[in-house]
C-alpha cells in the first residue's frame, strides 16, 4: 500500500472517530442508557431505528457504540500523551547524561518489564479504585517504559553523532544540545511510538472495561459492551460483534498511522 | 606558542569491560604526547586508525579532558578548565569534522546551522553575513534554506568548513576532512582550506592517514602510533629521510601514480626502498 494512502486512510478514520466522539449526543439516534425491554435483543434492522440492533436490556447498540468512542479516545489521547511525555523525558535524560541517571532509569525499566502488564494494570486500578482517571494513571504508569527504552537507545545513538560534538565545540551547553540538537532527531521515533501507544491504550481500556474495572457501568464503553455481548453471544451476536469491530478498526488505524509515519519520516533523513 | 600540549595522556573507560559496581578499567589512548603550534602554522597528524590522532586533535580543543599533562592556549592553562572558562576560547579554536553527514544536524537548515554557531559566540547572524560566509567557501546563498541531505558530499564539507571559519578562529583542527570525498572534490576542498588558512593566518592541525595530502598542505608532520608520537619534523625532511620503519611503511603506502604490474605483491617495505 502506498505510504501516503495509508496515512490518509488511518488518519482519516481517526479524525472521523474524533468527530463521532465530539458530536456523540447529536449523532446517536437513542439515549445509550434508555432501556426498552419490549425490544430487547432485537436483531439489526428488526426494530425501527435500531440499525445495529439492541442488547439484552433493549438499549440501542449503535448509540452505545457512538458514546463508547468518547471513553476510548479520551483514554487513547490522554494516557498515551502522558506516558509519552514521562517516558520520553526519562529516556532522553538517561541516554544523554548516562551515568547514574541512566543506571537508575534502566534498572527501573528492567524491573517494570518483569511485571505482566495486564495483571499490573488490574492491580493498580483495583488499588486506585475504578474510574477514568485510574485507567489513565494505570496506562501511564505501565507504558512509560515503552517510550523510555526506545528514546534512550535513540538518544544514545544520536548523541554519539558528530553534530552533538560540533555543537559543543561551538560552545553550546549540554542542556541546549539535548534540547535543540538531539531532541529534533529523536522526535520522529517518538511520534511513531505515540501513535502505536494510542492503539495500545484503547485495548488496555477495553480490557479493564471488560473485567469491570474501568468507568462505572452506566457509561457505555466498548469493553463493557463486549463483556455483556459475550454472555448472550448465541442469542444476539450483534451485541458483541459491533464493539469488537470498532475496537479492531480503531487499533488498526492507530497502528497503520504509526507504521505510515515511520516510513514517511525515515527516508527524509536518509535521502 | 598559540597552543601547546605538554606530556598529555588520555584515559577512557574501557567499554568492552563490563563491571557491576565501581569504576571501569581504564584504556590509555594517548600516552605522554607533546605537541605545539605557532600562529599560522600547519601541522599534519598522521597515523593509522586507532593511533590516537583524532583523540589528540580533540584533546587540543579541550573537547576531551586530558588525564595527565598540561594544555596551554596562549600560555593560559586550560587542562582542567570548566565550561565558563572555555566559553570565550571556543570561538577561537574550532573543528572541522570528518563526516559532514553526521556533523551537520539533519534537522536544521544550513542557514540555521551557521546562525546557531554565530549567535552562540555573539556574532552577527544576519542573512547577509551568512551569505557572505557561504560565498567565501564557494556555496550559493540559496544553500541557506537547504537541508544537509540536499547537498552533495563536497558541498556539505564546505558547510563544515564554513561553520568553523565563520567564527574567525585562530586554531582549527581538521579531522580527516577529505577522506569521505572523491579525489577531484578532495583537491577542491583542500585548496579552499589552504586559501582560508593563508588568508586568516590560521594555525591548523591537519589529521589524516593520507600522507600525500599531508605533504601538500603541512609544514610540519607528526607521525603517531598506538597513542604515542613516533616521529616528527619538517614535512620535507621526514619524507626525504624517515627515521623509523613505521614512517617508511606509511610513506610506502602512498598510492603510486602509475600502477606497475605486481605492485600488490610487493611488501610495503620493499616499495619504500628506492
Amino acid at each position: 500500500m502506498p505510504r501516503d494512502l495509508r496515512i490518509w486512510l488511518a488518519g482519516g478514520f481517526i479524525l472521523f472517530l474524533v468527530l463521532v466522539a465530539v458530536f456523540a449526543p447529536l449523532l446517536a439516534p437513542f439515549d445509550p442508557l434508555e432501556q426498552d425491554l419490549m425490544a430487547a435483543t432485537a436483531a439489526p434492522g428488526v426494530e425501527p431505528g435500531h440499525w445495529l440492533g439492541t442488547d439484552s436490556l433493549g438499549r440501542d447498540v449503535l448509540s452505545r457504540l457512538i458514546h463508547g468512542t468518547r471513553i476510548a479516545l479520551t483514554v487513547a489521547f490522554v494516557a498515551a500523551t502522558l506516558a509519552c511525555l514521562l517516558g520520553t523525558l526519562l529516556g532522553l535524560l538517561a541516554g544523554y547524561y548516562r551515568g547514574w541517571v541512566d543506571a537508575t532509569v534502566s534498572r527501573l525499566v528492567d524491573i517494570w518489564m518483569a511485571f505482566p502488564p495486564v495483571l499490573l494494570s488490574i492491580l493498580l486500578v483495583a488499588v486506585l479504585g475504578a474510574g477514568l482517571t485510574s485507567v489513565i494513571v494505570a496506562i501511564v504508569v505501565i507504558d512509560w517504559t515503552r517510550f523510555a527504552r526506545v528514546v534512550r537507545a535513540e538518544t544514545l545513538q544520536q548523541a554519539r553523532l558528530e553534530y552533538a560534538e560540533a555543537a559543543s565545540a561551538l560552545g553550546m551547553g549540554r542542556g541546549a544540545i539535548l534540547w535543540r540538537e538531539v531532541l529534533p532527531n529523536v522526535l520522529p521515533v517518538v511520534l511513531v511510538l505515540l501513535s502505536l501507544e494510542m492503539g495500545i491504550a484503547v485495548i488496555v481500556e477495553a480490557i479493564l472495561s471488560f473485567v469491570g474495572l474501568s468507568v462505572s457501568t452506566d457509561t457505555p464503553t466498548w469493553g463493557g459492551m463486549i463483556a455483556e455481548g459475550r454472555q448472550i453471544i448465541y442469542q444476539a451476536w450483534w451485541v458483541l460483534v459491533f464493539p469488537l469491530g470498532a475496537l479492531f478498526l480503531t487499533v488498526l488505524a492507530f497502528n497503520q498511522l504509526g507504521d505510515g509515519l515511520r516510513q514517511w519520516l525515515d527516508p527524509m533523513l536518509k535521502r | 606558542m598559540l597552543i601547546e600540549a605538554r606530556n598529555i595522556s588520555l584515559d577512557v573507560p574501557d567499554m568492552g569491560h563490563q563491571v557491576l559496581i565501581g569504576q571501569r578499567r581504564k584504556l590509555r589512548i594517548l600516552n605522554n604526547v607533546s605537541i605545539s603550534l605557532k600562529k599560522g602554522e600547519t601541522v599534519g597528524l598522521v597515523g593509522e586508525s586507532g593511533s590516537g590522532k583524532t583523540s589528540l586533535g580533540r584533546s587540543l580543543l579541550r573537547l576531551y579532558e586530558p588525564s595527565e599533562g598540561q594544555l596551554l592556549f596562549e600560555g593560559q592553562d586550560i587542562t582542567h578548565a570548566g565550561p565558563a572558562q572555555l566559553k570565550p576560547l571556543r570561538r577561537r579554536m574550532q573543528m572541522i569534522f570528518q563526516d559532514p553527514q553526521s556533523s551537520l544536524n539533519p534537522r536544521h537548515t544550513i542557514g540555521n546551522i551557521l546562525a546557531t554557531a554565530l549567535k552562540l559566540n555573539g556574532m552577527d547572524a544576519g542573512e547577509t553575513s551568512i551569505a557572505a560566509i557561504l560565498d567565501r567557501v564557494g556555496l550559493p546563498s540559496s544553500a541557506i534554506r537547504r537541508y544537509p541531505h540536499q547537498l552533495s558530499g563536497g558541498q556539505r564539507q564546505r558547510v563544515g568548513i564554513a561553520r568553523a571559519v565563520a567564527l574567525k578562529p585562530d586554531f582549527v583542527v581538521a579531522d580527516e576532512i577529505v577522506s569521505g570525498l572523491d579525489v577531484s572534490t578532495q583537491a577542491q576542498v583542500l585548496d579552499l582550506l589552504r586559501g582560508l588558512r593563508d588568508e586568516m593566518g590560521l594555525a591548523l592541525a591537519f589529521i589524516s592517514h593520507d600522507l600525500s595530502v599531508v605533504r601538500y598542505l603541512c609544514e610540519r608532520v607528526v607521525i603517531m602510533k598506538g597513542g604515542e608520537i613516533v616521529e616528527e619534523g619538517q614535512t620535507a625532511e621526514v619524507f626525504a629521510r624517515p627515521r623509523t620503519d613505521f614512517t617508511r611503511t606509511l610513506i610506502a603506502s602512498i598510492p603510486l601514480p602509475e600502477v606497475t604490474p605486481g605492485w600488490l605483491d610487493e611488501t610495503p617495505l620493499e616499495r619504500a626502498r628506492p
